[in-house]
């Protein structure tokens, strides 16, 4: 019985092993059938998936075109730098990662906060954003060294945009800044794949297209963390266009030194080609701030300083003309027969409209006497203009005063420079919504009222003098097409070179205005003081330049060129409060022509570079002064 | 009986003969070896080179196959006379490691005795738990009776439950299943059987409530992986892509873009398979299917030739066993079960896996009917 209910039982035992072996083997073929299914049936689909996985597109971004002066110094170039950001998509805790980075290498409390507002800040989906501008090499070593720890960082070479005189080159070059998001519809997003930066102000801004080049795409093998393990295939970028332009960097070096801390701005063409030779705005700041993310701090320090070094005066400054456009205003009248060169007025220090009170000052108190066009010019005579104006009108003054280029802006390739006013019937009608007054029109004769110019127009204006009636755009970019430039019908040829004459006589006649800074000089200029009131002076009160504070003190202008009979340069200066044109232009003016035509020879002899880094230090000192 | 050595008689040393005489089955051990040695060379690739990992496993099938030699001389009797020592133990282990358990992402599962490597009890269990119940089912006659299920029935909740506690959804089932094998092979009637089935799926809602909400995940994205392609259908996505991508040869060793990219989440101890399917293809996955098939039909043929009925009840449990592990690893990898953590056994990383696996598969031998040279039985 024990026996046979044992046998019975072990049976029963080896039926159900046998029962479950069946199943096993149910259990195994239908695994060999779901493997064949995914490895045999879906295998394309599956290649497909591991091949979209394993391999990524990448863009390169191109190096972006160098920027050259006149005689190939390099104003803009790259440099080799190791950044560090993040994609915060890619990170859980960007606090928790930020402590992790500060652990490793040190991080300003300043650089926390601009990454901060980074983060805040609207930008482009999985764009990175920047944890550590620049790492050294030791503290891109010790951020490797974990690097697999933090797949969501990247520790990238991203050339830097460098200005190696930053800050002599700050307002003509303008500067490359971060892209900011609302400008990406203004340009063919793909062209900047993988470039962070774009030019933002100058001829970076305005050569953009060119600067840029063409972005390489790199066929990548990453894994799943995104790191790069190789590089399948590359196709590679075309770097940008190098730009050649005007400007002379000595020159540029030489008016900041001239200038010194006085505020102003000076242009200066080359007469034949309209091309800027210097383009110049004091005080200026180190456009190197802007390219690696400026520190809000360095930022509201330049943007708070009272003399806004960040303001572009020679493109932006609207200063009336004053006397500057005597020559230019004498062609007008005699062009339209208002006066001719035998006209004579009576000057007894002021100017009267019949029958009305108000008095229209000279400069000169007791008055110049009997005046004509060639003395008015000379000695910046006012009460002559007044009455010209007036014979002339408005209407046909500032027809006549268009085609010096006032009231536009200017050149192709100038960025951000504002219009002016030059005023006319329309222009006060369709702006101030009023009609035009006679007393508006006498002290328009003398370039005041309502006429503001740059001093980008007036440098463009005194261009047409110098070319003896052709107006050709100012530009930076060096052209290849020689600017042939557009007529200015004004008279004869005979009434511009009396003017030029006159002009001559203004630096090197007993009685020119600025006679002090002709003297023993063994080329001639051709010049014409100017200067701008920035306070009203009552009627009958004097002027008196040591009572008023400094920065009610006049604008100090001048503009310019020589050799007078065969111009290499065109002028125009302005000194903000720097009182009359004559005692303050005049020297500065002479300085320059000076260095261009007797040191540099007409700057076909290599600027002294070690004088034009020093210059440089000088000018961004304040920059950083203000900012620490 | 003497040795061959000992009565000076000269015999050349055959090693079948020798193991056949001395318990350790030759077959089962050279297949044992042979796929331990596979999974070395395929932990190699999806470790990614690791020389320190392949080391370190090497010495884990080496200690599991010397405690499997030594296990395979323990005599029966002394087995079973343990059997429920040992289970009150692991049982006590248990719910001390729910107490001052250590473990990691939320789970206890590790206990650190001071003055042991620290070990999961869990994988005691995995044997302690059918052995006890083929013990006590051993004692009465076959096919048991109700009364005698009952009690087999919460021999085996209580076990599970502690580990589902832990929470441990993978091991929990794996030694359900174990002691459920027992039963079966025990003789449950079918009815019963059936009455099972249709409990446990009446009990789905109720299992479902008292889910994980990563579990759920888990179950959810099973049904559609691309409902949570980088969440909790990743790992299935990755791991059937690198299968699929594999195609019928593989893409060669240690060639795998998935896996050596990392795209193959667990490559070298869950998913390890998905990297043989990668890189050896639908060929090397077979030729590991048939080394399982073999070592499986050898065991059930040891089952049947098994010593006495807890003998065979257990060899039979942990050859099922045995089986569910390459199953469900299988299953979670191509994609057609819920993803739980069950190691592909004998090729996964992992020490305590590969040994108490071995240790399975000693105890199995010591069921067998041979001669033993610690215990001197001499049947």
């Amino acid at each position: 019985m024990e026996l046979r209910t044992g046998i019975r039982e072990r049976q029963l035992i080896g039926q159900r092993v046998a029962i479950a072996g069946f199943g096993v083997a149910i259990l195994l073929s239908l695994l060999v059938v779901r493997l064949s299914w995914l490895q045999l049936v879906e295998h394309e689909r599956f290649v497909t998936a591991s091949e979209a996985n394993r391999l990524q597109t990448l863009p390169v971004p191109p190096a972006r075109g160098q920027i050259l002066d006149r005689n190939g110094v390099v104003l803009a170039e790259n440099t080799p730098r190791l950044q560090l950001s993040v994609i915060p998509e890619e990170s859980d805790d960007l606090t928790q990662l930020v402590a992790e980075v500060q652990a490793r290498i040190p991080l300003s409390d300043d650089e926390v906060r601009a990454f901060e507002a980074s983060l805040k800040a609207r930008r482009r989906p999985r764009e990175p954003v920047v944890i550590r501008d620049e790492l050294t090499d030791e503290e891109a070593a010790r951020l490797a060294v974990d690097a697999f720890l933090f797949p969501e960082l990247r520790l990238q070479a991203s050339p830097r945009r460098y200005y190696p005189y930053g800050g002599l080159t700050a307002h003509s070059l303008g500067y490359v800044g971060r892209l900011a998001l609302e400008e990406l519809k203004d340009i063919d997003e793909r062209r900047y794949a993988g470039t962070q930066m774009i030019g933002k102000l100058g001829i970076e801004r305005a050569y953009e297209e060119a600067l840029l080049g063409q972005v390489g795409i790199e066929r990548v093998e990453t894994s799943a963390r995104g790191q790069i393990m190789r590089t399948v295939d590359r196709q590679d970028p075309v770097p940008g266009d190098d730009i050649p332009v005007y400007l002379d960097i000595g020159l540029q070096a030489k008016l900041y030194d001239i200038l010194g801390d006085r505020r102003g701005a000076i242009v200066a063409l080359d007469p034949a080609t309209g091309g800027l030779l210097a383009l110049v705005s004091a005080p200026s700041f180190d456009a190197n701030v802007f390219t690696g993310g400026v520190s809000s701090r360095l930022y509201r320090a330049l943007q708070n300083d009272r003399d806004t070094p960040l303001f572009n005066r020679a493109l932006r400054g609207q200063y009336p003309p004053g006397s500057t456009i005597k020559p230019m205003m004498g062609l007008v009248g005699l062009h339209y027969g208002a006066v001719t060169w035998q006209t004579r007025i009576n000057d007894r220090g002021f100017y009267q409209l019949p029958g009305i009170e108000h008095k229209y000052r000279d400069w000169k108190r007791w008055g110049h006497g009997q005046v004509d066009m060639d003395k008015a010019v000379i000695e910046s005579c006012d009460t002559y203009f007044y009455e010209m104006a007036v014979r002339l009108g408005i209407d046909e003054l500032s027809a006549g005063m268009a085609p010096f280029g006032f009231g536009r802006r200017q050149g192709p390739d100038v960025i951000g420079d504002v219009a002016g006013i030059l005023p006319s019937r329309e222009w006060k009608r369709k702006d101030r919504r009023e009609a035009w007054y006679l007393g508006e029109t006498v002290i328009a004769g003398i370039g005041q009222g309502y006429w503001v110019t740059t001093p980008l127009q007036l440098a463009t204006a005194t261009n047409v003098m110098a070319r003896r009636g052709s107006f050709v755009e100012p530009h930076f970019a060096v052209r290849e097409d020689l600017e042939q430039g557009v007529r200015v019908n004004l008279g004869t040829s005979n009434d511009w070179e009396r003017m030029i004459d006159a002009m001559e006589a203004v630096m090197h006649s007993e009685s020119g205005t600025a006679r002090a800074s002709g003297q023993k000089i063994s080329y001639r200029i051709a010049g014409k003081t100017g200067t701008a009131q920035v306070v009203a002076i009552a009627q009958d009160a004097e002027y008196d330049e040591d009572a008023i504070d400094e920065r009610f003190r006049d604008h100090a202008l001048f503009v310019g060129f020589a050799p007078a009979d065969a111009p290499s340069m065109v002028l125009a200066i302005i000194v903000e409060n720097g009182g009359s044109g004559g005692s303050t232009g005049g020297p500065i003016a002479r300085e320059i022509f000076d260095y261009w035509i007797l040191d540099r020879n007409e700057g076909a002899t290599p600027p002294d570079l070690e004088f034009v880094e020093d210059v440089n230090t000088r000018v961004i000192a304040r920059t950083y002064a203000d900012g620490g | 009986m003497l040795t061959a050595a000992e009565t000076g008689q000269f015999e050349s040393f055959r090693p079948k003969r020798f193991a056949q005489r001395y318990g350790l089955d030759p077959f089962l051990s050279l297949m044992l070896l042979l796929t331990s040695c596979f999974g070395l060379v395929v932990l190699y690739s999806a470790s990614g080179q690791s020389e320190y990992m392949v080391f370190r496993q090497g010495m884990h099938v080496l200690v599991g196959l010397c405690l499997m030699a030594l296990l395979s001389q323990v005599r029966r009797e002394v087995i079973v006379q343990l059997t429920p020592v040992v289970f009150l133990v692991a049982l006590v282990l248990l719910v001390a490691v729910l107490l001052f358990g250590v473990g990691a992402k939320g789970a206890q599962r590790w206990l650190d005795l001071p003055g042991l490597p620290r070990f999961q009890p869990s994988e005691l269990m995995k044997l302690a738990l059918p052995a006890m119940v083929a013990w006590w089912l051993t004692r009465h006659p076959l096919p048991p009776r109700y009364s005698h299920l009952l009690i087999a029935a919460v021999m085996l909740v209580i076990p599970v439950g502690l580990i589902a506690k832990q929470p441990d959804l993978g091991t929990s089932i794996i030694i359900a299943g174990s002691g459920f094998f027992v039963i079966f092979l025990a003789g449950l009637s079918w009815r019963i059987l059936g009455l099972l089935c249709a409990a446990g799926l009446a009990a789905l809602p109720v299992l479902w409530g008292v889910m994980h909400d990563y579990q759920r995940a888990r179950v959810l994205t099973l049904l559609d992986p691309q409902s949570d392609p980088l969440g909790a259908g990743w790992n299935t996505i990755q791991a059937m892509t690198a299968l699929g991508s594999g195609g019928l040869l593989g893409k060669g060793y240690a060639e795998g873009t998935q896996a050596q990219l990392k795209f193959l989440p667990e490559s070298h101890t869950d998913f390890i398979v998905a990297v043989i399917g990668e890189e050896l293809g639908f060929l090397g996955i077979c030729l590991l299917l048939v080394m399982y098939g073999l070592i499986i039909g050898r065991c059930l043929l040891l089952t049947s030739r098994a010593e006495g009925h807890f003998g065979r009840l257990l060899c039979g449990s942990i050859t099922l066993t045995f089986f569910v592990y390459v199953f469900v690893n299988l299953g979670m990898v191509s994609g057609v079960l819920p993803v739980v953590g069950v190691p592909l056994p004998l090729i996964s990383y992992g020490g305590t896996s590969v040994v108490s696996l071995l240790v399975g598969f000693g105890l199995m031998m010591a069921m067998q009917r041979t001669n033993r040279v610690l215990s001197g039985d001499s049947s």
